[in-house]
């Protein structure tokens, strides 16, 4: 590896030892890689420090000493702990740990919620914002085009590289925390020119309207494709921003999309030619009515049961334009005895939505507007789940595996109609 | 299948030397929510290994997928001792090459011949990461011998 004098000289010890030992795990990463050398970053996203009942066990950790030694142990990989300083790169904390207004909802304990308040209060108190969302560019982190970030969560890449044009390979939780120290990553992947442009043009025969239309070509895509880049070019109009949101999430739940060109829309591929550039010959793939009904059947092959006692939406977190829609869906009824309505956002969202009074809506119609988390990430669920509702072809994917519990995938008016019902009745219009 | 012994060639990821029953599987593994670190079990639901573990195993498969929960769910996999001895795959991606650093197992890629055609469940296979050796003995040789 090329490594610069300023790399050489956190090796060395000069930074300290906590960025000594984060130098050391990325020289490892970045060879395993392949790659030559580090490029500078100065946007990380990660879940630096966070604990778990299982880390501290394993470490013997304690309330006072917990977050040096399960950032240098887990985070670092170091097996000397080291005392972790206060990060200088722009850090933040993703998506994990327990809504504190809605612990109880979620069944969380009061030992649970305590751990994961020290956890969160020691990460900010080294400097880490907390934005705790898996859509941090709807927390007022949006890198700009072309910027090199560190990020991990695979929807918030995926959107961070194509819909915007900034650069970040799928970082996990070592390599973030590694990056908030030195600010470096390894110069490989998504950081290079050479490596962003499109293998698979897929030809989009259907048009592509709305949020699950959006979902099921994600999921459809990701299989088709795995880890590959898509262009995809046909009749879908204009995307909003929440229709990225679902499209990567579904892409790289299914595969491991990381980045994908429409052709016209996304930034870099002002045309077919400029997203595929050297690949002349790309893997040509038809998505028609066909292949959208056998998406659709896919999805909605972890269910067969009717009776829904649970309906999850904001996976990923929601914006605030669903969460108004989700309230305009409800209209003043009250869900159904039998099932609860979850909706998951990030707290920037959640204070936008108290302060338009979307929060007291859905709490009067009895469903709970939760932060931080959600059911996969927490694996909580209503008490005697057995049947979930569901618009988001990722949670689809996830959260049956994850629960051991049915899925129904549908349109975000599919699942408000079975949360005031507690019947599935959704269908592939 | 021929039988006896049939060596790869590969690159090193992780350096280091284990040997155990290949574990193979043609679809990619997820990581968070694709395995259960408690066990080393795949739990995809639709995945040709759903209900198996790698615990002990030489996990022979394409590669990573999925959420980047990668590497922190393998790392997971060492503390409570279900990881795989080795790992042996085709496609490089930033999640497996993080979660084979933390694992801290053996593990290579960049084959002269796809592992993926020539070992199957069950073969015996020897991995000397630090040379790039690969050495798989048949299972039905095995059966002979």
């Amino acid at each position: 590896m090329k490594l610069t004098d300023a790399d050489r000289a956190m090796l060395d010890g000069h930074g300290g030892k906590a960025r000594q030992k984060a130098m050391e795990l990325l020289v490892r990463y970045a060879e395993a890689l392949g790659a030559e050398r580090f490029v500078d970053t100065n946007n990380v996203a990660g879940v630096p420090g966070s604990y778990s009942p299982l880390l501290l066990n394993y470490y013997q950790a304690t309330a006072e000493n917990a977050y040096d030694i399960v950032y240098s142990r887990f985070d670092l990989d170091s097996d000397e702990v080291v005392q972790v300083p206060r990060v200088d790169v722009h850090s933040c904390h993703l998506q994990g740990g327990i809504d504190p207004e809605n612990w109880q909802t979620l069944g969380a304990k009061p030992e649970s919620l305590q751990m994961s308040l020290d956890s969160e209060n020691a990460a900010a108190g080294h400097g880490i914002r907390i934005l705790k969302t898996c859509t941090p560019y709807l927390a007022g982190n949006v890198p700009v085009q072309g910027e090199h970030c560190a990020w991990m969560e695979s929807s918030a890449v995926v959107y961070c590289n194509s819909v915007l044009g900034a650069r970040t390979n799928t970082e996990g939780r070592e390599s973030t925390s590694a990056a908030m120290l030195t600010g470096r990553i390894p110069d490989w992947g998504f950081h290079r020119d050479e490596y962003r442009h499109a293998s698979h043009h897929i030809q989009v025969e259907v048009p592509v309207a709305d949020l699950m239309d959006w979902g099921m070509l994600g999921y459809f895509v990701g299989a088709a494709v795995g880890e590959r880049i898509p262009v995809l070019t046909g009749r879908f109009g204009a995307p909003e921003l929440i229709h990225h949101k679902h499209f990567g999430a579904a892409a790289a739940s299914s595969g491991g999309v990381e980045m994908y060109h429409l052709v016209g829309v996304t930034p870099e591929a002002p045309s077919l030619q400029a997203a595929l550039g050297p690949n002349s010959r790309p893997e040509i793939i038809a998505y028609g009515t066909e292949q959208r009904r056998r998406t659709y059947e896919e999805l909605n092959s972890r269910a067969s049961d009717r009776a829904v006692d649970y309906v999850m939406l904001g996976c990923p977190h929601a914006a605030l334009e669903q969460i108004e829609e989700i309230c305009r869906l409800l209209s003043g009824r009250t869900i159904h005895s039998n099932c609860q309505l979850w909706i998951f956002t990030s707290r920037a969202v959640r204070a936008l939505a108290d302060a338009r009074g979307y929060s007291r809506i859905i709490r009067e119609s009895g469903g709970a507007l939760i932060t931080d988390t959600c059911s996969a990430i927490a694996q909580a669920i209503p008490p005697g789940t057995r049947v979930v509702a569901l618009d988001s072809a990722k949670q689809t994917h996830y959260l049956p595996a994850i629960m051991g519990i049915q899925a129904w995938f549908g349109s975000t008016r599919d699942c408000i109609e079975a949360a005031l019902t507690g019947r599935w009745n959704g269908v592939l219009r | 299948m021929s039988s006896g012994t049939i060596t790869l060639h590969g690159r090193k990821v992780v350096g280091g030397s284990a040997e155990g029953e290949a574990l193979v599987t043609h679809d990619t593994i997820s990581g968070w929510g694709g395995v259960n670190p408690m066990s080393g079990t795949i739990i995809e639901t639709r995945h040709e290994l759903r209900g198996q573990s790698f615990k002990d195993r030489i996990l022979v498969f394409p590669g990573a997928k999925g959420s980047s929960g990668w590497s922190a769910v393998f790392h997971m996999t060492r503390l409570t001792g279900t990881s795989p001895r080795a790992m042996l795959f085709n496609e490089m991606t930033t999640k497996i090459a993080l979660g084979a650093v933390v694992m801290r197992v053996p593990s290579l890629t960049d084959f002269d011949r796809d592992p993926l055609t020539v070992i199957e469940t069950g073969d015996w296979v020897r991995v000397d990461a630090d040379r790039g050796l690969v050495e798989v003995t048949k299972a039905a040789a095995r059966k002979v011998s």
